[in-house]
């Protein structure tokens, strides 16, 4: 049992990861890749301001979030709005060139050592079935739901929500309608960013908070949302879920070294099985 | 088959042998023969990404493979070194023929991903396997390069045995350029399903560029191997594999001469900047995005537009 609860808590991250993916390519069907350096800037800005600075949380908290949700502003403003040719080769490189961008800037801020962050909850475990739980997996694994769930009523319900929807649909009609594609698409990187910081935060005090970080984790999320299946929310967040679980009782019956393969391996099947997700819907092909 | 033209070739031959006769510092000749072996795996991803269309994020890996199995060969079997030139990318080839059926079917960052995590796997494998890689601390005591009595193990003569191999594979790049296959393959990656229409097997051939490419690129890393004396998995990460991506799309995608070009200019970064260790990869990052975001040929498409404009 104690290797679900663990696997649940690292599952809500690749699930929280996978939601960044899926909100960016839900509205303008680039896959960024940048995503998990998204993560490590959430994670660095916390211990800068709360670790460092020693400002309240809250106050901490929000600082970094918005300097993310600017950070995503700025990413789409620079890299997506100006590569000339919007091909799907293109956009995948200029997302991985400004994720070697920030993952050097980032070096260069906050060094190469692995950077511990204060805990800002209570630390206890709870006593659960087979195991223990400690508070701060159970603060991931809500906050992650809390995401996913809030997410979906915002697409569905929300007039910008629809809006994000009408844009990937077909830009064209939707510009028609009075939309601002253009604002649009930097909202969903805007979005995208601020969740990935979201995760990022609430993940520093469990692990440690390291400049390349974010090629895992971008990885293991993109992973978690293939598996669910791009494009439904709660698919990603069941996909990250899924991984996790699965990596961690992995761990118990090969050696931990062999436990990213394992995710990998997963993942390779799942492409050559069942190309849209477990979860996906299967999309028309047309000739 | 278009007529071929040989000035690149002539450029290429010229700068080797004047590298070969007029640069004494064993420094730079080393340097030279690296950047030779990136220059022959950049062309081979270009035309994997260039010209069929086919995002591979795991080349580093068929590096790796070429070299571990050549290394593993001559060092604990005692397979004379001239056969690991064969066994390495039949090994390879094997390899990509098994990852790469079921893998070419999916497109776009289906691919891309699918590819990027068989590297992992790869480099999670040579990390791990310590008794027949030796794991992170990697592989030693690997021999050189001999062949009927001549021994390849300086600087010098390694320089010469893979110049001769560098303008061989630059020549044959260059009648693969000017041959029908080469229209073939950008036919496949502007329309698979037109191909289809014209009766061109898409699956087969995309698969079978797909292993060549990864033999060739194994081929490399039997050079590569043989080079150093001493191999470890991180010279075959996930980094390399993205440096051979920014280098061919500096270079310019598509033309042959582009990843060649590209793989000779981002060498020469570190050597000018060597002062600026540390930032090595921001010049790489901001290369690659600027060359995306405004130089969508590269250096040689963006070259090769100058000359026809003025002509």
């Amino acid at each position: 049992m104690q290797f679900l609860y663990s696997g649940l808590t690292s599952g809500s991250i690749y699930g929280l990861v996978a939601l960044g993916f899926n909100i960016i390519y839900n509205t303008t069907g680039i896959i960024n890749f940048a995503q998990g350096e998204f993560v490590m800037i959430g994670g660095m800005l916390i211990y800068t301001l709360f670790s460092v600075m020693g400002l309240p949380f809250p106050i901490a908290f929000f600082g970094a979030v918005g300097c993310a949700f600017l950070v995503g502003i700025v990413f789409e403003r620079v890299f997506i709005r100006l590569t000339r040719i919007k091909n799907e080769l293109n956009l995948i490189t200029v997302t991985i060139a400004a994720s070697i961008i920030i993952r050097d800037v980032a070096m260069h801020v906050w060094g190469r050592d692995s950077l511990p962050v204060k805990e800002f909850i209570p630390v206890f475990n709870i006593k659960m079935p087979g195991g223990v739980i400690s508070s701060q997996s159970v603060l991931v694994i809500l906050v992650s739901l809390a995401v996913a769930f809030g997410l979906n009523l915002f697409l569905k319900k929300s007039r910008y929500g629809k809006a994000m929807r009408a844009s990937f649909d077909d830009p064209v009609a939707a510009e028609t309608c009075g939309i601002s594609v253009s604002t649009i698409r930097v909202m969903s990187f805007a979005v995208a960013s601020l969740l990935g910081a979201v995760a990022g935060v609430i993940i520093a005090p469990i692990m440690f908070v390291t400049y390349d970080d974010g090629i895992m984790t971008g990885l293991k999320g993109f992973s978690a949302a293939i598996l669910g299946g791009l494009g439904n929310f709660g698919a990603a967040i069941a996909g990250g879920l899924m991984l996790g679980i699965f990596e961690s009782f992995s761990a118990s019956v090969i050696p931990s070294g062999l436990k990213d393969a394992v995710a990998f391996l997963v993942i390779l099947l799942i492409l050559f099985v069942k190309p849209d997700g477990l979860f996906g819907k299967k999309k028309v092909h047309r000739v | 088959m278009r007529k071929l033209n040989p000035t690149f070739f002539i450029i290429c031959t010229l700068a080797v042998v004047g590298i070969g006769f007029g640069v004494y510092n064993e420094y730079y000749i080393g340097v030279a023969s690296l950047m030779m072996i990136n220059a022959l795996n950049t062309a081979a991803l270009n035309v994997l990404l260039g010209y069929t269309g086919i995002i591979s994020i795991g080349q580093a890996a068929f590096f790796g493979i070429g070299a571990y199995v050549a290394a593993y060969f001559s060092v604990n079997l005692g397979v004379p070194p001239v056969l690991t030139l064969i066994i390495a990318p039949v090994v390879a080839f094997a390899v990509a023929w098994v990852i790469g059926y079921p893998v070419l079917k999916l497109h776009g960052h289906y691919l891309a991903m699918a590819t990027l995590g068989f590297g992992m796997i790869v480099y999670i494998f040579m990390n791990e396997f310590y008794d027949i890689t030796g794991g992170p601390s990697g592989f030693m005591g690997i021999g050189s390069f001999h062949i009927f009595g001549l021994n390849f193990g300086t600087e010098k003569s390694f320089y010469i045995l893979m110049s001769g191999f560098f303008l061989l594979s630059v020549f044959l790049y260059e009648v693969f350029d000017k041959s029908f296959l080469h229209y073939k393959l950008k036919f496949i990656k502007s329309s698979e399903s037109a191909c289809r229409s014209y009766g061109i097997d898409v699956a087969r051939t995309k698969l079978l560029v797909f292993s060549s490419m990864a033999a060739i690129t194994a081929l490399n890393g039997v050079f590569y191997t043989y080079y150093t004396h001493f191999i470890s998995p991180v010279s075959f990460s996930f980094k390399y594999s993205i440096s051979l991506i920014c280098m061919a799309i500096v270079g310019g995608l598509g033309h042959i001469t582009g990843g060649i070009i590209g793989a000779v200019f981002l060498g020469f970064i570190p050597e000018v900047f060597a002062t600026f260790d540390d930032f090595e990869m921001i010049i790489y990052g901001g290369l690659l995005a600027v060359v995306i975001m405004f130089f969508p040929g590269g250096i040689a498409g963006t070259l090769k537009k100058l000359v026809k404009k003025n002509a």
